[in-house]
């Protein structure tokens, strides 16, 4: 059976899984449609929290942006868990016992404002969208590989999947259907990993591979492989592996970002209304991350594992010897992935100095300069490596068994699915629900209500599609700006609406807009307007940006903006009501939580 | 931040309850941003004489550490408030 069938199958197989039970688990009501009737226990929920988050940008993109780079993007790693201790303190147990469907619900009646609440609202889809956008892109990839078709197609057909699948069923359908895509999408993470850290340190746990020494490399005596990528790395001229090249402000403005866009992202929220009890929401978020620490401690190693193992497969014979030949790549079975990437249009090579060979160096150093001068390179011949394929390709660069390739393309479809499912729903509860039936068209039946659902998530997919044909970064780039937007508008609303009865409507309608404007302008100041490439006023590197910050870690920022302006309005306004501070009062302590309160 | 204007017995209860909580999670975000922030990265080269597995400790603070460190904070919270809402009496049903 050639790979492309094995393939078909896993990624079959597992929609069958997902398909067969969403239609088990049908979501009848409205209710049911957004939070599942409240009856989900802390574990299944945290697992299923796991999936809803574990998008294309931790599953396809992550791995990949720490393997070419380094310690330096270690910050995906602290900043996508670290914002966890911040749900779990701060916000989820408190949202629990508020106990309405929606971020923005709490939102409008804390701030006893119905302007709030649409601010809200628009905040929520501004950042949703741009998150659709970075699963898109994950999609692209992944259909584009495992249809062996270009990218371009691969997203296409993607968006037509991840509609049918949005629209399909609720939150619980998605609950235990996301269940499902955990349990493939962590094997299919895990499993290529442990091959291959046993391939290179003989160590079966990944996690732990990494900070271990290599397997007996020909009697050289034993070297640690962080020392060793950081050797043939280095002698190739790029930046050593371990070592920090960013600026300390710009990587802890960058982490700070991801962590408060976290716990501002309304999909992962949604999740802890659907707890029974406010102790459960508290566990419910411990759970979560054990989940996801699950593919976050071996996602270091999936990344430096397979930077080694490319390195070497371009220099069979190590770095001071000839490079590997066209005809090998042409013809060598363990070079198979390269042709089958090739044709997704996200690889390339050219013997640029036709010797035959396909030197990869970093043909920017000055260093390299002189090396190249005397062995007659004319610049880096392996001319594209889409950060995006890494974790994808992983398991065939390694040459591992063809159902081990098969189980990836089901896990990488799975991440990117489950998100985009969580994401659409979001998107369309805040347009049906706060927006229509809050707002325009209070007396609208539960029918049209999922009808209107329904038509915003087919719009939202739409744009999103035509926005990741030409996406803003690699899909992690593009998810971390989303984050972004999340931190510099909905959490310090949140967390402002709990932590004090002073901020009043005024106060935090002005600061959410002033978060939000400030950061999406930046953005766009950097990325170009609504991402259009070319509309851009300023360079997107930390030299060229307008404050020294780069528009991935703007978010930061904004959030303490948002903070400052609805202080400084509030103080300088009307005190809350008292039934507000009563509100607030009774949000902060469990006894009373009822079961879900429908208007 | 607690509002001292209206003193009933309940209220003064509530008012302790949570300045336990703020107690507790201003401790927790302490760790917090000291195993991400502090010896993730800015902290990291006052640590780097201590080596972990060819690098030095910031770095695996950064990689892996400070998610372990995260764990323990929140399944440590959810037990230390499950225990608080029974001292002060709080706890649902």
């Amino acid at each position: 059976m050639d790979q492309f069938t094995i393939n078909l199958l896993f990624v079959g197989a597992s929609f069958a899984l997902y398909i067969g039970i969403a239609i088990w688990a049908r979501a009848g009501s409205t209710s049911e449609f957004y939070a599942a009737g409240r009856g989900v226990h802390p574990v299944t929920n945290g697992m299923a929290t796991a999936a809803d988050w574990m998008s294309a940008a931790s599953f396809i993109g992550m791995a990949g942006l720490i393997a070419f780079t380094g310690y330096d993007n270690s910050t995906f790693l602290m900043g996508w868990t670290g914002g966890y201790v911040l749900l779990a303190l701060l916000l989820a147990p408190y949202l629990r016992k508020f106990g309405k469907f929606t971020v923005s619900e709490f939102i409008g009646d804390r701030f006893y404002s119905p302007t709030a609440r649409i601010v809200a609202v628009i905040c929520l889809i501004v950042a949703s969208t741009t998150y659709v956008i970075g699963q898109m892109t994950g999609v692209g990839v992944a259909f584009g590989r495992f249809l062996e078709i270009s990218n371009t197609s691969g997203l296409l057909i993607g968006a037509c999947v991840v509609f049918a699948y949005a629209v399909f069923g609720g939150m619980k359908g998605v609950t235990y259907t996301q269940v499902a895509q955990y349990v493939v999408l962590i094997m299919a993470y895990t499993i290529p990993a442990v091959f291959i850290s046993l391939q290179l340190t003989g160590n079966p746990i990944p996690a732990l591979g990494l900070f271990g020494e290599t397997a007996a490399a020909g009697g050289e005596g034993s070297v640690y492989l962080l020392q060793k990528l950081d050797q043939v790395v280095t002698e190739l001229g790029f930046a050593s592996y371990t070592e920090a090249h960013k600026d300390n402000l710009n990587m802890v403005l960058f982490t700070l970002s991801l962590m408060i866009g976290t716990a501002g992202l309304p999909h992962v929220i949604m999740r802890f209304f659907t707890v029974p009890k406010v102790s459960d929401a508290r566990w419910s978020a411990g759970w979560a991350l054990v989940f996801i620490a699950l593919l976050y401690l071996t996602a270091p190693a999936v990344g430096a594992m397979a930077r080694l193992n490319i390195t070497n497969l371009m220099w069979p014979n190590g770095t001071s010897n000839e490079a590997v030949s066209v005809e090998a790549i042409q013809n060598d079975s363990e070079y198979n992935w390269m042709l089958t990437w090739q044709k997704t249009g996200l690889l390339d090579w050219e013997d640029k100095n036709g010797d035959g060979k396909i030197q990869y160096y970093n043909d920017q150093s000055d260093a390299m300069a002189a090396k190249a001068a005397e062995n007659g390179w004319e610049g880096n011949e392996l001319t594209k490596f889409n950060r995006d394929i890494l974790v994808l390709a992983n398991p065939e660069i390694a040459s591992l068994p063809s159902w081990v390739i098969g189980l990836v393309a089901a896990g990488g479809l799975a991440a990117a699915l489950s998100t985009a499912a969580g994401l659409l729903l979001a998107i369309s509860s805040a347009v049906s629900h706060d927006l229509m039936k809050g707002q325009l068209t209070p007396n609208m039946s539960e029918k049209s209500e999922l009808l209107s659902a329904r038509i915003a998530m087919a719009v939202a997919i739409g744009v999103a599609t035509i926005l990741g044909l030409n996406p803003p970064g690699f899909a992690a780039q593009t998810v971390a700006l989303a984050f972004g937007l999340a931190a510099a508008s909905i959490f310090p609303a949140l967390m402002m609406g709990i932590f004090s009865k002073r901020v009043n409507n005024v106060g935090a309608v002005s600061g959410m807009l002033a978060g939000l404007g400030f950061t999406l302008v930046y953005i766009f100041l950097h990325k170009g307007w609504l991402f259009i490439a070319g509309t851009n006023s300023f360079p997107d590197t930390v030299d060229g940006s307008l404050l020294g910050i780069q528009s991935t870690a703007i978010g930061a920022v904004g959030a303490i903006i948002n903070f400052a302006v609805a202080y400084i309005v509030s103080m300088s306004t009307a005190d809350t009501p008292q039934e507000i501070k009563d509100l607030v009062e009774s949000v902060r302590v469990p006894a009373g939580a009822g079961g879900a309160v429908d208007h | 931040m607690a509002d001292q204007s209206t003193h009933t017995k309940a209220a003064a209860d509530g008012a302790g309850y949570w300045t336990a909580n703020i107690r507790i999670i201003v401790i927790s975000l302490i760790i917090w941003a000291l195993v991400s922030f502090g010896f993730g990265i800015l902290l990291r080269p006052m640590i780097s004489g201590i080596s972990v597995g060819g690098t030095d400790l910031g770095f695996w603070f950064a990689q892996q550490g400070s998610i372990l460190v995260f764990l323990a904070l929140i399944f440590f919270y959810a037990w230390r408030m499950n225990k608080l809402d029974r001292e002060y009496g709080v706890e649902e049903d």
